[in-house]
Order: structure tokens, then sequence, then C-alpha cells
């Protein structure tokens, strides 16, 4: 079986991070790391190919030329091969164009199962796996709390607003994992090493058969118009308790009329 | 200009940010605002999408849209906007919505935008408002194209009331092939006796400072007296605390009540995402220096051991004399 897991490289997070006021992208200059969320994906896939000898797990991704290094982490925990689609074309492509471009890699790749992490740390985005496996005609199951594949299906409990689903697609499918389904590996000594040795292919939008226009900005339907602070918040009051704490906060409710 | 917004409905119920986002469309002041009603019972609600101010609600029932699955939706969607030519679609943020949502971009080719905070017309374009980066910048996004796909921030507005009437009409029909494949095995029902906590009016949240799981009761009590939900924090699910279904913050739900009162919790950014829509934010944490009381309208800071439990009671008192 083969296995694709779509991984992104995005910005250390804290304070560091920033959107340039002059191109409206985020600044991707600073240190980088594999998303967070992605580790958890990739860590499912590992899960999966132990269960069932043979298989393949290969890491796509779209991002700089040095997401190569993100990109290692996932190698170093035990993925087999990496792709990697970088091409100054592509930078800024919003959802639209980065699922036109993951499918068209993926078809390339054709996997039985694609899998994703649960959202970008730096995009917040989560929303992702739905376009590509649109493009791709195939089934797609989110917010996956537990997978199991077997007999040509994959089986999974989907956490939403309400509870839990169980829902069953046959492969080939989408999966978007959630940060619940496990608790990844770290790499040994020895799959970090390994890492370096395994292939990395570095792909360009006109290697995929799109051209310039399908992505970047040109084929992207979203914009980034204006930068602006947040509202401030009105200043707010904080008491030591003196045994009237209680006390204080019931009158102050009763005040705002919420009680 | 025409919009369409997704009026999600679960077991016969239409949920309240999908009204809400409708109520938002409507002052926007296009000349058709039309809901979309899919699944068991859609002909039923379509009366009361027309109270809450659509002019028109597309309809669409069937056993392919019976189990709360998005492939077979975005088929539905993307017949109803090619039928109407609609500028703009839009969803109320929920792990269904977003799924939908984005199939429709990548199908027809559009832009979608999410975890918008508003939406106005300026100089007759759509203009969302998207706070990013844990935040701490508020990004104006647009659309190149039609339709304009949005994907508002849970709880974000309020359904509001009208006499309307809406004219319903049925949905072009057409699934695709792979849309129908993934089927429902076990569908979830509301796991809680309470409000769901996006509806709550009142949200009580407990966090690692409570200690243990069995003081999750303090919580709960307070909750009852006040007539309101639970939530929990990531670190107590993660620790088995309390299930995902209560948890808010960045990988939970994001929640705007009236009031938000936070007992044990230090207010980290992940939790603050999901939060801080609230009107008013209590807070009570024993460390003074917790993040939370930097955006909390009243904070104490005490024992929430002694504090919640005596709180509980004056609310009690005070509900019971009242």
């Amino acid at each position: 079986m083969k296995i694709a897991v779509c991984v992104k490289e995005v910005p250390e997070g804290g304070s560091g991070r920033r959107i340039d006021p002059g191109t409206l992208r985020l600044d991707r200059s600073g240190e980088a790391a594999l998303n967070a969320f992605d580790v958890n994906a990739v860590e499912e896939a590992l899960r999966v190919k132990e269960a069932s000898p043979e298989s393949e797990v290969v890491v796509v991704s779209l991002g700089p030329a040095r997401a190569a290094d993100s990109l290692r982490k996932a190698l170093a925990m035990g993925a087999d091969r990496a792709v990697l689609v970088s091409d100054e074309a592509a930078a800024g492509s919003d959802l639209v164009a980065t699922s036109r471009i993951l499918a068209t890699a993926l078809e390339r790749e054709g996997p039985d199962l694609v899998l994703f992490g649960q959202q970008s740390s730096d995009s917040d985005g989560a929303v992702l796996w739905a376009a590509v496996a649109d493009r791709l005609r195939l089934p797609m199951i989110s917010q996956a709390a537990e997978l199991t594949v077997a007999d040509g299906k994959a089986t999974v409990k989907r956490q939403t607003e309400f509870g839990y689903d169980r829902i069953e697609a046959p492969l080939p499918a989408v999966v978007a994992v959630s940060d619940a389904i496990n608790e990844p590996r770290y790499p040994s000594l020895k799959g970090i090493m390994g890492a370096k040795s395994k292939p990395q292919e570095t792909l360009t939008v006109a290697d995929l058969g799109l051209s310039a226009e399908d992505v970047g900005e040109g084929g992207s339907r979203t914009e980034v118009l204006a930068l602006n602070e947040p509202p401030a918040r009105a200043e707010g009051r904080k008491i030591e308790d003196d045994g009237t704490g209680a006390q204080q906060i019931l009158d102050f409710l009763v005040t705002e009329k919420l009680v | 200009m025409s919009t369409l917004v997704f009026l999600e409905q679960h077991e016969g119920e239409l949920q309240k940010g999908a009204l809400g986002v409708l109520a938002r469309a409507v002052s926007l002041g296009d000349d058709e605002v039309a809901g979309a009603i899919l699944g068991a019972g859609a002909s039923a609600l379509a009366a009361e999408a027309g109270r809450h101010g659509a002019t028109r609600v597309w309809v669409a029932e069937g056993e392919a849209l019976e189990a709360p699955l998005p492939q077979p939706r975005v088929d539905v969607l993307a017949k109803i906007v090619e039928a109407r030519s609609y500028d703009t679609v839009l969803f109320g943020g929920s792990v269904l919505a977003a799924d939908v949502a984005a199939g429709l971009a990548a199908r027809l080719d559009a832009g979608v935008n999410w975890d918008l905070v508003d939406l106005a017309r300026e100089d007759g374009r759509l203009v969302g408002k998207r706070p990013a980066l844990g935040d701490s910048v508020l990004v104006d996004v647009g659309w190149k194209g039609t339709p304009a796909i949005g994907i508002v921030r849970a709880g974000t507005f309020e359904p509001a009331g009208t006499v309307g009437e809406a004219e319903v009409v049925e949905a072009p029909a057409g699934l695709e092939d792979f849309s129908t494949v993934a089927t429902m095995l076990e569908q979830a029902h509301e796991e809680q006796a309470g409000p769901s906590i996006e509806e709550a009016d009142v949200i009580v949240a407990g966090g690692r400072g409570l200690g243990g799981p069995e003081n999750f009761a303090l919580v709960e009590e307070l909750a009852k007296a006040l007539g309101g939900a639970v939530a929990a924090t990531r670190a107590v699910v993660d620790a088995g605390w309390y299930p995902y279904s209560a948890q808010v913050g960045q990988t939970g739900k994001s929640v705007s009540p009236r009031l938000y009162v936070a007992c044990g919790i230090s207010g980290a950014i992940q939790h603050k995402v999901g939060m801080q829509g609230s009107n008013v934010i209590v807070a009570i944490n024993k460390d003074a220096n917790a993040p939370i009381f930097e955006y909390s309208d009243l904070g104490v800071v005490g024992d929430l051991h002694q504090v919640v439990p005596k709180l509980t009671e004056l609310v009690r008192a005070k509900r019971g004399a009242a």
C-alpha cells in the first residue's frame, strides 16, 4: 500500500511571526519547522505501514526550497520518501491554488491513502483536504480521532461538535487526522542519520504539467487587502480573594445583568 | 448581488451559527439572500429559515443527504450556485461546514476565506475581516471572481427574526459517484444533557488548576446554577478529565457566550483564541500572573476550591430569591 502524507513547513511559533506589510504575505524568512499538526499525520501513516508491511510512506509538500530540511524530520521518523513542489511562481498560492498543486502531485503518486494533519499553525487553515479530495474525486473523512485501515477500507472515528461518528470509506481515500489521534514518536539517532540518504525529490510547477497562471497569485481566488490592529479590550479589574471574592463576582454579575 | 447561506441542520434543528450568518448576510443589503437546507426534514425547516430572513430556500432531501457527510452537500450546493449564479456563498464555521465550503471552492474554482469575524461591502465588493497569527493582527481579505466563499468563525453573529416568508425551491439533483461512497456507520448524537457549548449563553470552563477530574463537579455545579454549559481546556481533555466535545480553544471549539467563567485556566493563546469573543469574562486563578487576567473583565486571584462553591451557593440563593 502507498500512503501519502501532505505536510507543510511553517514559521516557528510565538511573537516572531509576522505578515510582511509590503507583500501582505507571511514572512517565511525566520526559523521554520514541520507543522506540528502534520507530525500526527506522519505518525499515523507510519502506524498504518507497520500494520501492513510492504507499504510505502511518501510525504508531499509545497513550499520554499529550504522546506526540504523540515521534510527530513518526517524521513527521520520513518517516512520513505519526500516530494517537494518548490517554485517561485507558486509563492502566494491560496487554498484553491494550493489544492490544485497538491492534487496534481498526488495524482502522479497514485496513493491508496492520503493523510492530512488537523490544521496549519501559520494560517490556521483546516480545510485543505476537502479541496484536494474534491479535485482527486476521492472520498474524504476529516477530524479523525481513530483510523483503522483494513480490507481495502478506511474506518474513522470522527470528532464533531456533537460527539463521535464512525465513518467508513473504500480506498483510495483522503483522511485528515486530529492531533488527539496519536502521540508522535521522536526520530531515533539511526533515523536521523538514515534520513540523509532517503530520496528527496524537488519538482517545479512545470514538472507537474501546470502553468504559471494556475498557481501563485494568478491561480488564487482570494487576496489580502489590508492589515489592521485588532480591537483592544477594555481594561479589566483584578482583585485578591480576601474571603469576599465570590460575593464580588456575584455583585459584578448582577451589575452586568448576567444573574 | 445575491448571497446563498448554507443553513446547517442537525437532526431537524437549524444551527444557530448558520442563522447568525444569515442575519448578517441580510444586513448587507443584497437583492436576494437565499438559504440551502439539506437532509431529512429540510422542507419542514424552510418556513423557519424564512422567518430568519431568507427570501428563497433551496431544499434537498434523499438518502445520500441523510447523514451529516460533506461530499454530497458539495454536489448539491454546486448545482444551486450554478443555477442562480450566486455572488457569495456563506457558511457558519463547523466541522461539517468547513469541509463542504472547501470542497465547493475546489469544485467551482472559487476563493474561500475562513475564520471570518465580520463581513462588509466596501465599494460594492465583499470584504472579510479575519484575525490571524493568534489574533495579533486583523486582516482584511477579499475575493477575486465569483462566487466568493466565506466561512464565519463559530458564534460570531446572532440570529435575527423577521416576519418574512421564503419561496421554497427544490434543489437541482445530481450526485458525483465519489461523493456517496463514504458511509456513516454510527452517527453521533448530542452527548451532554445540557446545551452545547457553542449555543450556550453562559459557559463555565475548567482547566488544570482544578487539580483533578473529580473537581469538575465544582464547575458543573456552578454551570447548573447559572443555567450554562461546561467547557474544558485542551490540557484537561488530553489528560482524560473531560470529553473533547467540551474543549474550547485553537483545536477545539470557538465560543462567544454572554458570560465565560474560567476556573483554574491560565489562558494561554491556544485557549484565548477559542473564547475571547465572549462578552464578559470572569477568571478565578491562584496565579496572579496568569495571562487570563490580561483579558478578563473581572479577575479573582484566589483558590478556586473556595471561591467556586461559594459563588455557586450565592448564585442559587440570588436566583431562588428572584
